[in-house]
Formats: structure tokens, sequence, C-alpha cells
């Protein structure tokens, strides 16, 4: 059981102050093994933070953010799965599941993480699956109205990957949660 | 008196002890053959060695101990008549022969405790008898030893007597008499030590004085102990004594000492009614006396009483507390010219915590405290002592933390007025301070009023306070301005019209703090003006009556003065960034020129102003992005803005950047939707075109052996045409397709195996939507693979 934290959108300072309290005392170090950030942190406080509640941690860029060093995307390997991160504003039209579904064959993935639209999203398709976390913050978008606080955590263990799905709505935190099963794939040719 | 060398010190008091112990033992003996004359005569011998003038004050009890150990033993032989057959009443005068008066007066003070115990004469008499003897003995150790054993043995009896034991009221003020009268007199002899003796210094003195201070404290002990000492006469007698002498003696160890030991001694009901009296006293002690620590302490004790119940609270009310301490304090500060701004201050947070503990709803009270030290520190010159400030820093704190709320802080009108008069160093610190209560307690600063005052009192960090800036540290500016930056979001109000009056407030500030500044502030304030624009967005057509002023057009002229400061700074990327998303929020509002002038910007700030050829790419990303979610354009409009777009998109640097953003143009032709745009052949225009830039982009790598493989380039434009083709694009065929599945695979062979996977899971794809059958399945059936 391998926990994974996809957050990202959180837009502080520039959109938010600061992560809702519930979300802030569920976010406890030492229980999360990686954490994959989709971007628009935005400053340097933000990713300190993240940093303490778990050293894996893995950044894309968003257009706000203030470190011009994060990557455009990102890929990386958490036991049987690949997977993909970029923030999303670079993908036109934004939110497009079927141009997602082109950046995911192009990182060559099972799993891509993606923000900028502020919206939650757990799609499956064809080659794979697209999580969008949603904003953290519940910041203001131009894509999205009526944004409630959202992330996602992923418990993967073997084939198998559970998304956790948690939503601030009214004040109240919501769970829920979605099964992916991964079909074994040949090895790929070199 | 007292000596220097310590080693023959030590040699004395051992003499000393020697003597005492060779004359008890030969006591002893006549007390074991009830030999009166003898014991008296070897008690006399043995109460001599106290006689002495070589020991200082803790050798001496070291001596007194030992004989009054001896003193004990005797007592009890005096005490049993059958043993020497000798009245007290005879007894009392048989020792008044000893020949010195100290060793006198100590039997004396031993037959007497045994007297008094007998009632055979009344206690007063007794106890005034002896008290009025000792001062036979004037040397000042030697004459508070004295005084102390008489206090020690008679402390028993004095409680019962006061304890209406007899039933004869008037007993109780004979104890209280008794007790006052050796209270002062061992008041005065410890006061005289400091005078005496051979060239010392000052601190020694002290320093042994100090050993013998609850020597004279014990006195106020047993009066607190006294059962019939009640309000009335602690009021009428008691306090009015001891508060004499204190202020009498002129003595600063005396006066700090005894202070103290009243206000922890007596209860704080007693001082609470006493409180006029017992503060009066305070200006009138000498100027080196730390009198704000004995303030302290009294109002600490204070403050813990008032917490014990409701009723207590009522009292102090009743008996004015908080102005007679107010009051006393100034006097305090008006008396010790010399003191310093330091001790002043602390005065005054002391007396602020008080006041936060026992009057917390009194925020006149808190204000006023507040005055009184925007008072004291409009009389100096700017406060350059450290510890002051800090103590400024602490005064100001103190509300804060006490009142969750941030809001109720802000009301104490004499808030910012402290704060002015702090450097700017520490007024940034304070400003910080007021920020992070507000961002802990979640407060929601909702006025435009108090907008006005928070911002009035975090000027320091809005603006640079003096004309020469001070030195600035990068990453404390940093942390400065994200955190106003963070405030920004607590200024809420769900009325658009003081929402937008907040807006106005803080743009007005944020304005005024200067270039290096607006890009930290002016995206939190344009993201909330956004959040404003879309609350109206639903109200739209809600609006009855009079013209309201808040209306999104009025908001868009506002968010367009403040990104045009932005990208003056300059900041054009970021200013960039902040027109699209008001041009989204415009396109929300149905505003298609107000839409159009923001794009308008964007063109301008992106031809003159982003030069890096990274920003671009991002640059014309996000505007292909926002261009393409845009529906309130009229065609003109439209095309005029997308032709700039896709012109903009061929003419980046790098090939295959130009590629992509040339087949992202294509989705500028085709919007999902009712009302969408499907313009199947510019489409395909686009990714012709795209096609013909990676041919180029081919050829030169091929020339110049790039590895950032341009097949990539082709397989993410076979991606695209397949996007299209089953969105139904006529102009896309599968022949066309097919085409492109052909081209790559022949650039594949002399290629890198990067595009192999990306390849293949296209192909993968397409096999997928053939075996899907139905409409989609139809469709990709006539692609051939």
């Amino acid at each position: 059981m391998v926990l994974v934290l996809a957050i990202g959108d959180l837009n502080i300072p520039h959109r938010a102050p600061d992560l809702p309290p519930k979300f802030k005392s569920m976010l406890v170090p030492g229980k999360i093994q990686h954490i994959i950030c989709t971007g628009n942190l935005c400053i340097k406080e933000v990713h300190d933070y993240f940093k303490t509640l778990c050293p894996d941690l893995h950044i894309t860029r968003g257009e706000y953010d203030e470190d011009s060093r994060y990557p455009e995307n990102k890929t990386l390997t958490i036991g049987q799965f690949k997977l993909g991160i970029c923030h999303g504003h670079q993908v036109i039209p934004w939110g497009d599941l079927d141009s997602l579904a082109m950046v995911q064959r192009q990182l060559d993935v099972d799993i891509l993480v993606t923000g900028h639209t502020h919206q939650f999203k757990a799609y499956k398709h064809e080659g794979g699956v697209v999580i969008n976390p949603g904003s953290a913050t519940g910041a203001y978008s131009s894509f999205t109205y009526d944004v409630n606080p959202s992330f996602v955590l992923m418990d993967i263990d073997g084939l198998r990957v559970v998304v956790y799905v948690y939503e601030l709505i009214d004040g109240e935190v919501k769970v829920d949660k979605i099964d992916f099963k991964k079909t074994a794939t040949a090895p790929s040719a070199h | 008196m007292l000596l220097i060398g310590a080693e023959d010190e030590e040699k004395w008091l051992a003499e000393g002890i020697a003597g005492v112990q060779h004359n008890a033992f030969y006591l002893h003996r006549a007390l074991d053959s009830n030999n009166l004359r003898d014991a008296l005569k070897y008690s006399a011998q043995m109460l001599s060695e106290l006689r002495t003038s070589k020991l200082s004050p803790q050798k001496y009890y070291e001596l007194y101990m030992r004989a009054f150990d001896e003193l004990r033993i005797l007592e009890m032989f005096f005490k049993d008549e059958s043993k020497h057959g000798v009245s007290v009443v005879d007894l009392y005068e048989l020792v008044q022969h000893a020949g010195n008066i100290l060793p006198r007066l100590y039997l004396l003070c031993t037959v007497g405790s045994v007297y008094i115990k007998s009632k055979e004469a009344p206690a007063k008499e007794l106890l005034q008898d002896l008290v009025e003897m000792c001062h036979g003995v004037q040397h000042p150790i030697r004459g508070l030893f004295l005084r102390s054993y008489l206090a020690q043995i008679s402390r028993d009896k004095l409680l019962d007597i006061g304890s209406d034991y007899e039933g004869d009221a008037d007993t109780v003020m004979d104890a209280v008499e008794f007790i006052l009268e050796n209270f002062t007199e061992m008041n005065k002899l410890w006061v005289r030590m400091q005078l005496e003796g051979p060239g010392r210094v000052r601190e020694k003195r002290e320093k042994e004085r100090s050993a013998l201070q609850e020597l004279v404290g014990k006195n106020l002990h047993v009066l607190s102990q006294i059962e019939g000492v009640d309000l009335e006469i602690y009021k009428e007698t008691v306090l009015p004594r001891v508060l004499e002498q204190v202020v009498n003696c002129k003595d600063d160890l005396s006066q700090y000492y005894l202070m103290d030991c009243i206000i922890q001694v007596f209860p704080d009901e007693y001082h609470l009614q006493t409180l006029e009296m017992l503060l009066a006293a305070c200006p009138q002690v000498q100027p080196t006396v730390d009198i704000k620590t004995v303030l302290s302490r009294l109002m600490d004790r204070l403050s813990k009483y008032a917490a014990s119940s409701a009723d207590v609270l009522t009292e102090f009310l009743q008996v004015e507390a908080f102005t007679k301490l107010s009051n006393a304090i100034e006097k305090v500060i008006e008396v010790q010219v010399d003191m310093p701004a330091v001790g002043a201050i602390t005065l005054y947070v002391s007396l602020l915590t008080f006041t936060l503990r026992v009057h917390p709803d009194r925020l006149d009270y808190v204000d006023q405290v507040l005055g009184a030290c925007v008072k004291k520190l409009s009389s100096i010159p700017k406060l350059e002592d450290s510890r002051a400030t800090k103590q400024v820093v602490a005064l100001l704190s103190a509300p804060l933390e006490k009142y969750n709320d941030t809001v109720t802080a802000l009301k104490i009108s004499n808030y910012p007025r402290v704060m002015d008069h702090l450097d700017n160093g520490t007024n940034k610190v304070m400003a910080m301070v007021i920020i992070e209560s507000i961002m802990k307690n979640n407060t929601c600063i909702s006025t435009a009023d108090k907008v006005e005052v928070l911002f009035e009192l975090i000027k320091g960090l809005i603006k640079d306070l003096d004309s020469a800036t001070d030195e600035l540290d990068e990453e404390d500016f940093k942390d400065e301005q994200n955190s106003v930056a963070k405030l920004i979001h607590m200024l809420y109000n769900n009325e658009p019209e003081e929402m937008l009056k907040i807006i106005c407030i803080v743009w007005k500030h944020t304005m005024a703090g200067g270039p290096k500044r607006l890009p930290f502030t002016v995206p939190s304030l344009v993201f909330s003006a956004l959040r404003l624009v879309r609350q109206l967005q639903g109200q739209e057509g809600d609006i009855v009556g009079e013209e309201v002023p808040a209306t999104p057009k009025k908001i868009f002229q506002l968010l367009s003065q403040m990104i045009e400061a932005l990208s003056a700074v300059p900041s054009p990327e970021l200013a960039l960034r902040l027109y699209l998303q008001c041009a989204e929020a415009a396109n929300g509002c149905d505003l298609e020129y107000v839409a159009y002038e923001f794009f308008t910007q964007v063109f301008v700030l992106y031809e003159e102003e982003i030069a890096n050829s990274k920003a671009q790419v991002t640059a014309i990303h996000l505007i292909i992005g926002a261009l393409q979610r845009m529906n309130v354009f009229s065609v003109e409009n439209r095309d005029t803005l997308t032709h700039k777009t896709t012109g903009y998109s061929a003419r980046l640097l790098k090939k295959p950047d130009q590629c992509r953003a040339v087949y992202a143009c294509s989705h500028l032709f085709w919007v999902d939707g009712q009302d969408g745009i499907r313009d199947g052949e510019r489409v395909l225009l686009c990714l012709k075109r795209a096609l013909r830039i990676a041919n180029a982009a081919q050829q030169m790598a091929s020339i110049a052996r790039d590895s950032s493989g341009p097949v990539t380039l082709f397989v993410e434009i076979l991606n695209k045409y397949l996007y299209y083709f089953e969105k139904g694009n006529k102009q896309i065929t599968a022949a066309a397709i097919q085409h492109l599945i052909e081209l790559i695979n022949t650039e594949m062979q002399g290629d890198s195996a990067t595009s192999d996977a990306f390849l293949a899971s296209t192909l993968r794809y397409i096999q997928f939507q053939k075996q899907r059958g139905g409409v989609m399945g139809a469709k990709f059936e006539s692609i051939k693979l």
C-alpha cells in the first residue's frame, strides 16, 4: 500500500490565503509516501509546507508559480504504475479529456495527474486514467464556478489504485472513492 | 561590628559556639540538680556570647540558634515550679539581676513566656513590658535577633489572644499593638544597619541585610494570621501604621521588601478595600525602589482574585479599582522623574494585563491605558532602547491575544497612535503580528472603515515610511508582501457596494506603496475584484431602484487601472495573465467591448514586453486557451483576434514550438457546444500548416542533428487529426489519417525510440475505437492500419 497525495492549484497568495483548516488537520507528516503537485502553488512557502508532509515531492509548473524551474511535465513510476504530471494550461482546449488523453499517450503513463480547471475529475479512457484533484483551496477559476476545495489521495496496491477524493462542501469534508484496475501490459519494445 | 576576613569570622563563630556549648554543659548539670541559681548563672554566661560584634548576620544566626535551643530547655525548667520552687512572679524579678542587658533580656523574655501562659498577670501588660524593655538594645543585629526571639516565643500566645480566646474584645488590639510596636522597632534597627559600620561596600551590606529581611517580615505574617484582625482593624490600624513606617524609614531595601510583603501576606479582599491607601504609598517611596515590580505583583494577585467569582468582579467596579490603579501609576511616573521609558511602559503593560483579565469588556479602559502610554511616548524623543521597544510590542500584542477577534483591537482608538512611536523595523514587526492574528483567527474584516483603520495600522508594510528606504532584506520583504497579499482575502463583505468600497480603499493604499510591492499585492486584489464581478453576474437583473455604483463595468475599469499599473512596474507576464482572466470574466458578463479591450492589452504586452522565447510560448498557449473559450465576440472581432493569435503562433522562435502552437490554434475554429464555431476547413488549414512546420523542423534537425525528435510532432498532429475525425470534421478524411501514419512509419525507421510508445498507443487507440462498434466503430473502420 502506497499513499500518493495528488494536490494542486492552491494559488496562494493570489487567490487564497491558506489551505482550509480541516484539510490542514488531515494532512499530517509521515503518512504519505509521495506527493504529486499539479502546479500553481504559487510561493515557496507552500513548497516548503509540502516538503514537511513528505520529502518525495513532484511538482510541475503552473502559469502563476513563482519558481520558474519546475518542469512543464514529469513522469515517475510508483509500484506497477507509471504516473505523469502536467499542470494543464498548456493543453488546449483546457480541460478537454481527449486532448489530455493525447498527452497521456505521449508521456506513456497509466495515470495522468493534471489541474488548471479547479474541477475534480477522475476519468478512465482507453489509454488510462486522468485525475484532476481540483483546487485544494477552492480558489477562483475562470473555468469553473463555485469551486469546492478538494484534493486526491491515491492508494496504489499492486495493479489496483483506489482514488479517494476529499471535497470540502458547506464546511464538511466529504470523501468518495473510485477503483481502477490496470491490466498487466506486455513490456514495451525498446 | 561586622568584619571582613572570612577566615577570622569562622574562627570567631567557632569560638562563640564553643562558649555556648561550654556554658550549656554546666547549665544542664544545674538543671539536672534543680539548681536555679547556677542555672541562671550559666545561662547568663552562655547568652553573653550573643553580645559579640564580630559576626556577620548569617554567622550570628548560627550562634543564635544554638542559644535558642538551650533556652527552650531552660524554659521547660522554668515552667515546672516543682523543680525550682520559685513562683513565676518571683522568677520574673529574679532574672533581672543578670549583669549585662542582653542576657538579662533574653532571660526575661523566656520567663515572660512562661508567665503569660500561667495567666497570673494580664498578657497585655507583660507583652508591653517586654517590648519596651527591648529598647535597651540598640545595636542593629543584636537588637533584631532579640526582638525576633521575643516575637517567636510570644507567637502562639498572640494567636490565642487574637482569636478572642479570652472573650475580651480589647485584647485583639493589644496583640496588634504589641506586634506593631515590635515591628516598627525591628524595622528601624534593620534600616540602621545600612548606615553603620566602617567603609563597607554597599552591595555587601545590602546582601547582609537581605539575609535578615524575614525577621522583620515575620511580624506581618503573624498579624495576618490573627483571626481577630478583620478588615476594620486592618484598615484603621494595621495598614496605616505599617505604611507610615514604610514611608518614613526612607530606606529602599526596606520599602521594597515591606510593600511586597504586605501584598503577599494579607488577603486580596483587604487590598481591594484599602486600595487607595496602599497605592498612595507608592509615589512616596524612594526613587530607587523598584515599585513597578511591586505594583505588577499587586495587579497580578488582584487579577487572579477577580477571576475567582462574579461577585468579586462587581466589587472591583464598586471600588473603582482600575481608576485607582491607573492614577497611582501616573503619580509614580510623575514623581520618579528619572525613571527610564522602559520602566513606565512596563507599568502600562502590567496595567493592561490587569485590565484585560479583569475588565475585558471595557474597551474604554484598554484605550485609556494605551492613551496614557501614548502621552508618555510623546514626551520623550524617539524610542531607541530595545527593551522599551519590546515592552511596547508586548503592550500592543496583549489585546490581539486576548480578543481572538482582531476587529476588536481595531476599535481601540489609541492603538495606531502607540504604533506611530515605534521605529520602522519594529512597526513592521508589529504589523506582521496583527496580520498573523487575523489569519490565525480567520477573522473577516468586513467594513470599509475597519479596512481603513487596519491599513493605517499596517502602513509600515504597505509603503516606505521614510523617504530613505531602510535596508531591505529580500526574504523579509517577500514574506511581508506575501502576508499582505494573503490578508487581502480576509477583507470581505457580502454586500457588493461595501465590497467595492473595500477594494477601492485597498487599491488606494496599494498604489501608494510603489512599484516593488505591486507584483505581490495586485494579483490578490484583482482576484478579489473578479470574485465580486462573478457575484454581481449572478445578481444581474435583480437590482431595482436608483443607480447602483457597483456594476461589473465599473469594476472592470478599476481592474484595468490596476493591471496597467502592474505592467508598468514592469511585470508584463503577470499583467498578461491577469488581463486574460479579466477578459474571460467580461465574457461571462456579456461585455464584448470590455473583453476585446482586454485582449488588445494582452497583445500589446505580448508584442512589446514579452521577449523571452520560453515566456512567449506559455503566453501564446494561455491566449489560445482563453480565446478558444470566448463566446461573446462578433465574428469580425473574433476573426481579428484569431488571426493575430495564429500569426504569433507561427512566428515563435523554435520550430517545434511553432508547430505546437499552430495546431493548438486549430481549436480556435472548433468549439463544442451548441453555438460553438465549427469551421472544419480552417481547422484543417491549421493542421496542414503544422505539418509543414513539422517537416521543416525535421529537415533542419537532420542537418543539425538535433535530438529533440520531430517525429513526435507528427504523432501529435496525427492525434489531432484523430480528434477532429472523431468530432465529425468532414475535412478530415480516413485517407489523410492513413497517409499520415505511413509518413510517420517512414520517418520512424531512422529515429529514436521515444516516439515508439507514443505511436504505439495512438495506434492502439485507433484499434480500440474500431472495436467499439456502433457509429464510432464504423467511422474508424475506414482507417486501414
